[in-house]
């Protein structure tokens, strides 16, 4: 049997499981927000084409609008300032390959649980790295806060000096990008910063060195806690939009039973 | 003297909903001049520019000179009954439906003589002020009031039936983010609404003013005028409960077209200021217009803020001077859509506020909330349809109406230099 | 003002009603044609000898006086049509008269007539005149009988007039009535009831409103010569008078347009107001009726209450008044409402009124009063009948 037969047949016996990391693409899912004077991200919209009536009688479809950083997204390079010259940064332009790749999950749950500006610093990625060895190249990171399970404000927790949720620290960043070489990093959270990341030194870390560095982010992920800490492979493929930034996406881990 | 009205009961859901009918609506075209006036709540009547005789009814020659030069001019409001009567049968629906029906002569200190609904409260011939308020039909009828205010004169029949009071009425304010909300939550309030519900967008997003609303006892519940499915959505929970409908919605920024060099923010402004209105009146429109005859808190009407930059671009907001024309026109629409069932369509015209941010950068003099909420909740008690709010709106509608052109070239300027 | 010429000459003969039906499913037209039959055929004259013909009517729509010469299969020379309502056979006798006077025609017929469909009164009131259209109308008047209560209400102020004054006019032409086999009213009608009546636009009751229905009314205009060489019996116009708009200052109606032209009347015709064996007026609501007494003279403006009720109305009474039964008890035939007082007085000196037939008859006035345009009746018209050749 081939490896890809296999894989199939595992599949569907279901000794392989695949797990779901995408937010439904819902009107009233947060989006980031930035000051007014910005550009503002769209939120999801959907309107009635048709639904079996006199605009189309035996057909029923919608109209649907957002930006390319709306729901369960993909960060592509040329999303960030630091990225712009990095080449084949545009989400169709990347390897298709690098759309799929292993991934290592590092809990960060207790922590952000007890403040909502957790940092994950280099110190919690060695600690990590001590049980569970060494993040091999090309890796998928992955911060599992449980921020996935809370629902209306305290998603984006907004509070008069800006949102508050967790995020990397810029030496953390460095550290997986220069010591790891990592594929790119993923997190629950609206932006793979911090939510006050915009006071770190340089403001949005992960954004300015991931995407400077060429590689890629992964927003607004649920489900991180059905996955083991290494092992999982996600399937994350943007939509192939000419130039575009990033896109929104079905993201899904595939974890093998033991 | 009136008696005031009782709260209504809660509403027998095996009682069919009265059909809306309506007072008679066709009118020579000299006469929607008093019905133009009646929409802003002034009394006018044509005089002759040569002789000075004051006509009545509006007609196409003077009935002393000849004259086709006949100007209209707003009138003294005093007046004496000559006679009264009370009606018992009418072949018009819309009158058997209120028998009985009182109204009298007056004779106008103008001049004329005139026929005039009359209050409940004026004695015979007495001395009375007369008013130009809009019916049913949305034309311009002459109503003889006491010549002092008596109590409960708001709750005359006649008095609900020519205005869109919104005591005991169920009111939607559709956006709780709104800078006016909470004043006109208040000013709604103190004007006896029932209740106040108010849609809120991404309810995800905290804001100062949600503590204070839900202190005043107002009902917030999710919706989004950009998003088609909430507004469906509210309009199947409270949409037969809505009796005045004010939008509150509004997306407003700085700039026009080469300054922004892109469409994003206009398209925010057409999605919030022209769809969600659309949106707004595609959910509830049919419902409340359904319920216009559903007795004390009938649906009665719907009420749009609008920037007085609608009747002509103002700088810097000239791509939201473009939306709120375009909603100006869309509510234009929504008259001539609403007109049958009776519905009220309230448009309250205003310059830069206090209390939206984007107007921190103008000079004064600006419109505050409070002032805002006052002029909705007394345009609906009069039964306006445009309530022009602030000394900038009624400085652009007297600017527009003397030439539009001219102040198209005014707000235009290009600035000094080469 | 000059001095009108005489009417001299002038025959009006061949009154002839309709039945009056309170619903009609046929039209205006068929009604004209009726009455127009009727009164052809009591001259023993052809359509084909017609060669004048006055129409009066509110429910022709869309056609006018031109329409129905086609319909009715006349061919006329002179040709009229009188869109004044109540003040329409004054008028149309006015113009006919002088049209015989004069040559233009031999032989005209005035017709007034009007059908009733269900519905039709309303759609009727709605588009009745512009100012009615945009100054009554919209106020819940169901027609006149708000715009006639005001002045109902201001005449009883002013002048001490009781609901029992109007009530002894209508009781008295209801016992008319009971006479005339082709009014709508067959119940006779007593002051108790008058006065327990449910009101319509207060001071105005029931019993103040006359009832909507269909019929139509015609007479023939022809010379003295003419009709003496057929052999009919015929009145002789003594004197006509008509005004509009009259009085416009006046904040509200408490006279008509006859105080203008009363002096004309009485000298025209050479009698005085006492002169008169019954007096027809037009009643669509009794305190109308009261204004046509005095403003024809037969009493001081405000004494017209106490004047008639010092008096019978009836057909035997001292003061014989709408010996039909009027509009108010025989029916309101649209505009033939104008007619039925002339018709009924045409048949009175000619000695042809029968059951209704006031002893001796020999002078008539009719006076018409129509158009509530906005607030006030428009048009007033008299004449003076009297016996020109007995039946």
């Amino acid at each position: 049997m081939s490896t890809l037969a296999d894989f199939a047949a595992r599949i569907a016996s279901g000794t392989i499981r695949v797990v779901d990391l995408t937010h439904t693409l819902d009107p009233d899912f947060p989006v980031i927000i930035l000051p007014p004077e910005f550009g503002q991200c769209a939120r999801f919209r959907m309107e009635e084409i048709s639904a079996y009536d006199h605009r189309g009688p035996a057909w029923k479809w919608h109209n649907i609008s957002m930006s390319e950083h709306t729901g369960t997204h993909f960060d592509a390079p040329s999303h960030w300032i630091s990225g712009r010259d990095v080449p084949r940064g545009a989400v169709d332009e990347i390897d298709v390959a690098d759309f799929i790749g292993p991934a290592c999950v590092i809990d960060c749950s207790d922590g952000a649980a007890q403040n909502e500006d957790f940092e994950l610093t280099v110190p919690v990625i060695e600690e990590w790295e001590k049980a569970h060895g060494k993040i091999p190249a090309g890796s998928w990171v992955l911060m599992r806060t449980d921020w996935s399970k809370r629902t209306g404000a305290p998603y984006l927790n907004m509070k008069d000096d800006g949102p508050h949720s967790p995020g990397p620290t810029p030496e953390a960043i460095r550290f997986l990008i220069d010591q790891r070489n990592i594929r790119g990093f993923g997190v629950e959270t609206v932006g793979t910063d911090a939510g006050q990341g915009s006071h770190y030194t340089p403001p949005y870390p992960a954004h300015y060195y991931l995407h400077g560095a060429g590689k890629y982010g992964l927003q607004c992920l649920t489900g991180l806690d059905a996955l083991p800490p290494t092992g999982a492979v996600l399937v994350a493929a943007p939509l192939k939009i000419k130039n575009g930034t990033g896109s929104p996406l079905r993201v899904l881990a595939l974890v093998e039973n033991t | 003297m009136t008696q005031p009205i009782a709260p209504p009961p809660k509403k027998n859901p095996q009682v069919r909903s009265q059909s809306p009918t309506r007072p008679p609506e066709v009118r020579s075209r000299a006469a929607m001049h008093l019905t133009a006036a009646a929409a802003e709540g002034r009394f006018s009547l044509q005089r002759c520019g040569e002789c000075g005789v004051v006509q009545y009814p509006p007609r196409d020659a003077c009935g002393a000179c000849l004259s086709t030069d006949l100007p209209w001019e707003d009138m003294p409001e005093g007046g004496t009954v000559l006679a009264e009567t009370t009606v018992h049968a009418s072949p018009r629906l819309y009158f058997r439906e209120r028998m009985p029906w009182r109204s009298g002569t007056v004779q106008l200190d103008a001049g004329p003589t005139v026929l005039a609904h009359l209050h409940g409260d004026v004695p015979r011939h007495a001395r009375v002020r007369i008013q130009a308020r809009l019916d049913h039909s949305g034309q311009g009828v002459l109503i003889a009031l006491p010549a002092q205010d008596t109590p409960n004169m708001e709750d005359d029949p006649l008095m609900r039936a020519l205005s869109a009071d919104p005591k005991h009425r169920r009111v939607l304010i559709t956006d709780a983010r709104s800078p006016h909300a909470l004043a006109l939550t208040r000013a709604l309030r103190q004007a006896g609404a029932a209740m106040i519900f108010a849609g809120e967008p991404e309810g995800w997003r905290p804001y100062p003013q949600r503590a204070a609303l839900e202190a005043e006892g107002v009902e917030i519940l999710p919706m989004d005028v950009t998003d088609t499915i909430s507004v469906q959505k509210l309009a199947g929970e409270i949409g037969g409960k809505t009796d005045i409908l004010i939008n509150t919605a509004q997306f407003l920024r700085p700039g026009g077209v080469l300054d922004r060099g892109d469409t994003g923010f206009a398209r925010d402004e057409l999605e919030v200021n022209y769809l969600g209105l659309m949106r707004l009146a595609q959910a509830f429109g049919p419902g409340m217009a359904a319920r216009t005859a559903d007795g004390v808190n009938s649906a009665i009407a719907w009420v749009n803020l609008l920037s007085a930059g609608a009747l002509c671009n103002a700088q810097p907001f000239g791509s939201f001077s473009a939306s709120q024309a375009g909603a100006y026109s869309l509510t234009q629409s929504l008259r001539a859509e609403f007109r049958s069932s009776g519905l009220r369509v309230m448009n309250v015209f205003f310059g830069p506020t206090e209390d939206d941010s984007w107007y921190q950068p103008l000079p004064p003099p600006r419109v505050t909330s409070s002032a805002l909420a006052r002029a909705v909740v007394n345009g609906l008690q009069r039964g306006l349809e445009d309530v022009w709010c602030g000394d900038i709106a009624m400085d652009l509608r007297d600017r527009f109406r003397r030439d539009p052109k001219v102040l198209e070239r005014e707000m235009t300027m290009g600035g000094e230099g080469a | 003002m000059g001095r009108p010429a005489s009417y001299d000459g002038v025959a009006l003969v061949a009154p002839f009603s309709t039945n009056y039906q309170r619903y009609s499913i046929d039209t205006a037209h068929h009604w004209i044609a009726t009455a127009l039959r009727g009164s052809l055929r009591a001259a023993g004259i052809g359509p084909a000898d017609l060669d004048g013909f006055s129409v009066s009517s509110f429910t022709l729509f869309p056609d006018t006086a031109v329409g129905l010469t086609q319909h009715l299969g006349l061919c006329p020379r002179w040709l009229d049509h009188i869109p004044m309502g109540g003040a329409s056979a004054g008028v149309a006798l006015r113009r006919a008269a002088r049209a015989i006077q004069a040559g233009d025609a031999e032989i005209i017929a005035c017709v007034a007539g009007d059908t009733n469909h269900i519905d039709s009164f309303r759609q009727l009131l709605s588009s009745f005149s512009r100012f009615a259209m945009d100054a009554s109308y919209p106020y819940g008047y169901g027609g006149p009988n708000a715009s006639f209560a005001l002045l109902t209400d201001r005449y009883m102020t002013d002048y001490g007039a009781s609901r029992a004054d109007f009530g002894h006019i209508c009781v008295a032409q209801r016992e008319n009535a009971l006479r005339n086999p082709n009014a709508v009213m067959k119940k006779p009608l007593s002051m108790e009831q008058y006065l327990a009546a449910r009101p319509i636009a207060e001071p105005i009751a029931l019993f103040d409103c006359v009832m909507p229905c269909a019929g139509a009314e015609a007479f023939l205009v022809m010379s003295e010569d003419a009709a003496r060489a057929r052999n009919l019996p015929y009145a002789r116009l003594s004197a006509a008078i008509e005004r509009h708009n009259a009085h416009a200052t006046d904040p509200i109606q408490l006279r008509g347009g006859w105080t203008m032209d009363v002096d004309v009347l009485w000298e025209q015709a050479g009698l005085g107001p006492g002169d008169m064996d019954l007096v027809q007026t037009y009643d669509d609501y009794p305190v109308i009726s009261v204004m046509q007494i005095e403003d024809l003279g037969f009493c001081a403006k405000g004494e017209g209450a106490a004047f008639l009720r010092a008096r019978d109305l009836t057909i035997a009474g001292d003061f014989p008044h709408n010996t039909s039964g009027g509009q108010l008890s025989a029916g309101q035939a649209g505009a033939a409402g104008g007619f039925i007082g002339m018709v009924e007085a045409i048949r009175q000196v000619t000695g042809q009124a029968g059951e209704t037939q006031v002893r001796d008859a020999r002078t008539a006035s009719v006076s018409g009063f129509g158009m509530i345009n906005f607030d006030r009746g428009l048009c007033s018209s008299a004449a003076v009948l009297s016996t020109g050749a007995l039946a």
